[in-house]
């Protein structure tokens, strides 16, 4: 064994050397990183974790621990918008669900490769950067003096788009592209040879869905749903672009208190209402990651 | 599909499937199309096309779009100089960190832009209020310079991380790594030539991918600029809105079709460098 060992000894170290310097190497290089990351993000994650249990006497100056910040956050006003942001979100992700889909398959069995990449493209625009451009798109469009509203009277048919149903209108803008990049990869790993198989066997065409594709597709699904979700709920520049706070969302809120437009002194309870928010988003998220990663067994 | 059974795959897909891209196309498209009316038919003025033309005029719009331009490119290259480099890391000597990165680089993911801007606030109100006798109190003034606003550079280099991990993430599994780095080595290249003379070249695609998406991200954000204080284009947009209704939509409309046309075309030169690839090896 010793024989061995020294035989051996030579090319060990000679190929231990270079293996060894890229991983310090390694190590310096993603170093940067997560210094920045600590100090970029870290830093304001404690500063709002800090000041979420924390309260200051206005007359001394001096800050105690408490959790009456978080208790303040989930009642009254910040309850009622808290709520309002759940449903809001929860009606619109549905609708976007049901409405993405078909356009996604539609997209994906299309027979134009030109049609496929400019829909998800812009897809891709709409979904992260609409914001408010497409706010005042919106505005233009069906607001109080948008073009629609003046041509088909919709004000006289109690049409208001600064409301719950207008917003969910504006949401499922950003939403159903969400929808499409998120369904896509899951419709193109459906296997052709799957629906031959099943209509060999005489399954009709819903029996296809209802038995095969839909079961498949159910992470991607409610994973997609889940994200779109936690889209719609961090939503803030569409909805401050356009209905200022007329809507009780706990994204205006948390804009509000952290201005000091409601009272003086809410700051601590804006960082109550973003902890409470973290804690939502992060449920999403640990809802959606086992899920993605279930359906991405079917595509491999 | 279409072989074993051709009349019923021919027919059903032909009657679905324009019916919805129809009514996709029409939910769509119509706000963008009464946007541009909206700019052009101005009530009791007629066809006009003064918003247009009154964008460059306009008190503060060269200034904001500036601002974002300049922030958006600080961030694109503090976020490829951080990223670049440490994904190239994971891939060659450090794969151990890698579901680390991961989980940093999604993070941002799981505070929204608002609870982020919060915490944010907070750090920046410690500066007038505990570090006023210290050297740090200079550093928190000059990060909040007006006109370069260096703590927008460092929340949106946070917000862009996500994108930017994906991007070079998906680029670099479509190369072996290791591989080039070694051949560049032995061909007598030290590790920084091998860096940029072989690996940064195949990874174009990724590389101009992390740089439009965060483009993009930097021009429409608003979130974090509004409740700072700062005015990049995005607040601009909305500060000018109450006064000029028509300009506003106006260059909304613009910069959403900009966006759209250049994401576009990197998509397409970035699928013809692949099939170009694909052909070549």
């Amino acid at each position: 064994m010793t024989a061995v060992v020294t035989e051996a000894d030579t090319p060990l170290v000679a190929a231990a050397s270079p293996k060894r310097r890229p991983r310090a190497g390694g190590w310096l290089a993603v170093l940067p990183l997560l210094a920045f990351v600590a100090i970029a993000f870290g830093l304001p994650a404690l500063a709002m974790l800090n000041g979420a249990f924390t309260v200051k006497d206005q007359s001394s100056g001096a800050t105690s621990y408490t959790t009456a910040n978080m208790t303040a956050s989930v009642q009254g006003a910040y309850l009622t918008a808290m709520l309002g942001s759940v449903k809001l979100s929860a009606v619109s992700a549905g609708l976007a669900a049901v409405l993405g889909l078909p356009l996604a398959q539609a997209v994906v069995t299309s027979p134009f490769p030109a049609l496929r990449e400019a829909v998800l493209t812009a897809s891709g625009v709409l979904a992260n950067f609409g914001g408010v451009p497409l706010a005042f798109a919106f505005v233009a469009t069906l607001g109080n003096s948008g073009v629609l509203t003046r041509q088909l009277g919709l004000t006289d048919k109690g049409w208001d788009l600064y409301s719950f149903w207008g917003l969910v209108i504006v949401y499922l803008y950003f939403l159903i592209p969400l929808m499409v990049l998120t369904i896509t990869p899951a419709l193109d790993g459906l296997r052709v040879q799957w629906r031959e198989a099943a209509q060999n066997n005489g399954a009709t065409g819903p029996q296809y869905w209802l038995h095969v594709a839909l079961p498949v597709l159910a992470p991607s699904l409610l994973g997609g749903l889940v994200l779109l979700f936690g889209s719609a709920f961090a939503a803030y520049a569409t909805a401050a672009a356009m209905v200022g706070s007329s809507i009780p969302l706990v994204t205006l809120q948390i804009a509000d208190a952290i201005s000091g437009n409601v009272l003086v002194g809410q700051e601590n309870v804006a960082l109550a209402l973003s902890l409470d928010m973290v804690l939502i988003a992060g449920l999403v998220m640990a809802v959606y990651l086992p899920l993605q990663r279930r359906s991405a067994r079917w595509l491999a | 599909m279409a072989g074993l059974n051709p009349g019923r795959a021919a027919r059903r897909p032909a009657l679905w499937r324009p019916l919805v891209l129809v009514c996709a196309g029409l939910y769509f498209l119509v706000p963008l199309a009464a946007s541009v009316i909206f700019t052009v038919d101005v009530p009791g003025e007629g066809v006009t096309f003064d918003a247009y033309t009154q964008i460059l005029g306009t008190e503060g719009f060269v200034s904001s779009l500036l601002l974002s331009l300049e922030l958006a490119a600080a961030t694109i290259a503090v976020v490829l100089l951080l990223m670049v480099p440490a994904m190239v890391a994971l891939r060659l000597g450090a794969p151990r960190l890698r579901p680390v990165v991961e989980v940093v680089c999604s993070l941002p993911l799981v505070v929204p832009p608002i609870a982020f801007v919060a915490g944010l606030g907070t750090v920046l109100k410690w500066g007038p209020e505990h570090l006023s006798r210290t050297p740090l109190f200079q550093t928190f003034v000059a990060i909040q310079n007006p006109d370069f606003p260096v703590v927008l550079v460092l929340a949106y280099v946070v917000m862009a991380l996500p994108f930017v991990y994906r991007a070079l993430d998906a680029g670099l599994r479509a190369m072996d790594v290791r591989t080039l780095v070694e051949a560049a080595r032995s061909c007598g290249a030290n590790w920084p030539q091998a860096l940029v003379r072989a690996v940064l070249p195949n990874l174009r695609g990724a590389l101009l991918n992390s740089a439009f998406l965060t483009l993009a991200l930097v021009l429409g954000e608003f979130t974090v600029a509004q409740l700072l204080g700062f005015r990049p284009f995005a607040v601009w947009i909305v500060n000018v809105s109450g006064s000029q209704a028509q300009l506003s939509v106006a260059v909304s409309v613009l910069s959403l079709l900009v966006t759209w046309a250049m994401l576009l075309a990197l998509a397409s030169f970035g699928g013809r460098a692949r099939t170009a690839s694909a052909s070549r090896g």
